[in-house]
């Protein structure tokens, strides 16, 4: 029997096997950011332990910056000792630090694939459930909790069971004003927040395949969205085109050797899945979330399911909305576009695509937070700053800013935002703040009309 | 880690599914750089109001409710990965969370933090969560040792599921790192020999 393009991947770094037990599993790449790791380098402290691969492990800060005047001081008091906590273990295991200031500086899943350090066939974890970014090359990546961050750093192993195996397909071709964002949002409403749960999915398909690197990210950022430990998607051409190049990639000949082993990854013809579903791409329309988790989407002209459920009950009471309501036309009090899911420069380009030569609506308040220093040179660099500033817009600079109400970045309690993040939980951009999951194309078109509106209707 | 052997008390139910770690520790206070206190913030907007005075009406702020195991509704821990809700948890006091479906991270970081993830299937989960709301001092035991869940009341003497090595972890108090330190000489022998364009 075949295998899959996960079972290769695994299969090759299972360093050893627990009777009765978990694998243990060999990582390559160990992103690391400054809140989920201060108790793991005490631990290694405490126990008077190096790092192993110090140069194995890839160090940002991000969860925590402020996204204006990165110059200054981080004024919040605790934020600042957090960032200070990770240049301190840095330096003191001898890792590379993006830190402020740095020009690769970003969000730990922006900058990875940036730096052509992701790559296709090599396992990568983090301390943050949105790793899941990277499997758009082919990688096995996947979060995990800050006892693991340890482990990985003393050990560069960590113990897994090893996942059950999904492959979801999206055929045929996506409609004007469709995106990848909508494409996972779609899945997501249809499989539900805890579809995945206890599986790995690979992604496949010919509206994935049609994907860019930078849309097929947006998929398997959010596959932890469905509950899945992870997303893959299997390197191509789009794949090797996307890495070469880049500063951490193999170079010349190797990467020539590199590509005709990524070339031997994707999932052979007769192998198996333990489950699959298969969606049409031209079922897929602009999506936007009406509850309180990422499985409560419709599609933007819907109306609020009519069914008795407690859950919908407690999420539309959070949300201020109703049963069988429409949210075309409903008045919108913020925009945020970033986050890991939404801010490479594609992604800022389809939003400056839809904003040029228009105004920003008055009633709505628009933040704009690219991904990474890099996108937001290019984002100057390509005259989108200038778009956005002509249309009363500012461009942050980089960090998960308004994704997760832990830095400066929240929004008020009771007021409707508009996101191109991951979550729309309860308070997760600020104490009774009120999300809305859409893509970029969908929050562009609301900050230019103030409302929720159906993007297709503003294109040509 | 804390050993987990054996617990004999009452529980507190929290009939809602879906709940996420945001949910079970607001970001805002994941600022700390140790693994103590995160207790005090255990569901912290659930439990109080803007103001930081109690909302009356959140079960952990009922007296009558309490004890050692949380009874939750299915996908108990989803969304983000922070191990700091699984701290949140222990620090509170609770020692089992049961439910009839976890999300996976949080599943791994209870364990590796000495809370054990105790599934049930949902029908038994409904009945748990009908007896302890209108009975709150239900006794519940919990004998890891051999794998049982016990509720007289309810006439509930079940069997639950839990891989050998995590088991073993949990009676003697150890933690992954130990175990995987003492396979350092198996890891540089793998990394010798699998090179695969790393």
């Amino acid at each position: 029997m075949g295998k899959t393009l996960f079972d290769k991947v695994w299969d090759r770094h299972v360093v050893h096997q627990i009777k009765e037990g978990p694998q243990v599993l060999y990582i390559d790449r160990h992103f690391i950011h400054e809140v989920t790791t201060p108790q793991a380098f005490n631990g290694l402290r405490k126990r008077g332990i190096k790092v192993l691969r110090p140069e194995q492990t890839v160090a940002t800060v991000d969860h925590n910056v402020p996204t204006i005047h990165q110059d200054l001081p981080i004024q919040e008091v605790l934020s600042r000792h957090q960032v200070e906590a990770m240049i301190k273990n840095c330096k003191d295991f001898g890792i590379e630090l993006y830190g402020l200031g740095h020009p690769a500086q970003g969000i730990v899943h922006v900058i990875g694939p940036q730096l052509g350090i992701t790559r296709p066939g090599i396992t990568i974890v983090c301390g943050d459930s949105h790793t899941s970014t990277h499997g758009a090359f082919g990688a096995i990546a996947f979060g995990i909790g800050t006892s693991e961050v340890e482990q990985v750093l003393a050990t560069q192993c960590i113990l897994q069971t090893k996942p059950k195996k999904m492959r979801i397909n999206v055929e045929g071709t996506l409609k004007k004003g469709v995106v990848s964002k909508d494409i996972i949002l779609y899945i997501i409403s249809k499989i539900s927040a805890s579809g995945g749960t206890g599986y790995f999915v690979e992604f496949a398909g010919s509206a994935i395949r049609n994907l860019s690197m930078e849309a097929r990210m947006s998929i398997c950022n959010m596959s932890i969205e469905m509950g899945a430990r992870g997303g893959m998607i299997a390197p191509d051409q789009i794949t090797y085109d996307y890495i070469k190049g880049r500063q951490f990639a193999p170079q010349g000949e190797d990467f020539d050797k590199a590509v005709e082993y990524w070339k031997t990854l994707p999932t052979d013809g007769d192998a198996v899945f333990d489950l699959e579903y298969t969606f049409d791409a031209e079922d897929i329309a602009p999506m936007i979330t009406y509850g309180t988790n990422p499985g409560m989407g419709m599609k933007i002209d819907e109306s609020i399911p009519d069914k008795e459920d407690a859950g919908l009950e407690k999420s539309l009471a959070y949300m201020g909305l109703e049963k069988g309501q429409s949210l075309l036309g409903m008045p919108i009090d913020y925009v945020f576009f970033g986050s890991c899911t939404n801010a490479r420069i594609e992604d800022l380009r389809l939003f400056a695509s839809l904003v040029k030569g228009k105004k920003k609506a008055d009633n709505v308040n628009v933040l704009i937070v690219p991904g990474s220093k890099q996108v937001e040179r290019m984002a100057r660099e390509e005259g989108i700053e200038k778009i956005l500033n002509d249309a009363g817009m500012q461009l942050r600079e980089p960090g998960c800013s308004a994704c997760l109400g832990m830095n400066e970045d929240k929004v008020p309690a009771g007021k409707y935002c508009v996101s191109t993040s991951n979550r729309n939980f309860e308070g997760r951009q600020g104490p009774g703040a009120r999300t809305i999951l859409a893509s970029p194309l969908t929050a562009a078109a609301v900050a230019i009309t103030g409302k929720i509106t159906d993007v297709r209707t503003l294109m040509q | 880690m804390d050993k987990f052997i054996y617990l004999d008390t009452t529980a507190v139910p929290l009939p809602v599914q879906d709940i996420d770690t945001d949910q079970i520790i607001p970001a805002r206070f994941l600022k700390a750089t140790t693994r103590e206190g995160f207790g005090e913030n255990l569901f912290r907007d659930w439990r109080f109001n803007r103001d930081n005075t109690p909302k009356a009406d959140f079960i952990l702020n009922n007296p009558t409710y309490k004890g050692k195991i949380l009874v939750a509704g299915r996908n108990f821990g989803c969304g983000s990965s922070r191990e700091h809700a699984a701290w949140a948890i222990h620090d509170y006091g609770f020692k089992v969370v049961i439910s009839s479906f976890f999300a996976d991270i949080f599943k791994n970081n209870a364990l590796n933090n000495g809370v054990l993830p105790l599934i049930v299937e949902e029908t038994i989960l409904q009945k748990i969560l009908k007896q302890i709301e209108e009975n709150p001092g239900t006794e519940i035991i919990v004998d890891l040792e051999n794998q049982k869940l016990k509720i007289a009341a309810l006439d509930i003497d079940v069997s639950f599921e839990i891989n050998s090595y995590k088991k073993t972890c949990l009676i003697n108090g150890y933690d992954d790192i130990d175990y995987l330190l003492s396979l350092q000489d198996t890891i540089a022998g793998f990394e010798k020999t699998a090179t695969n364009f790393r």
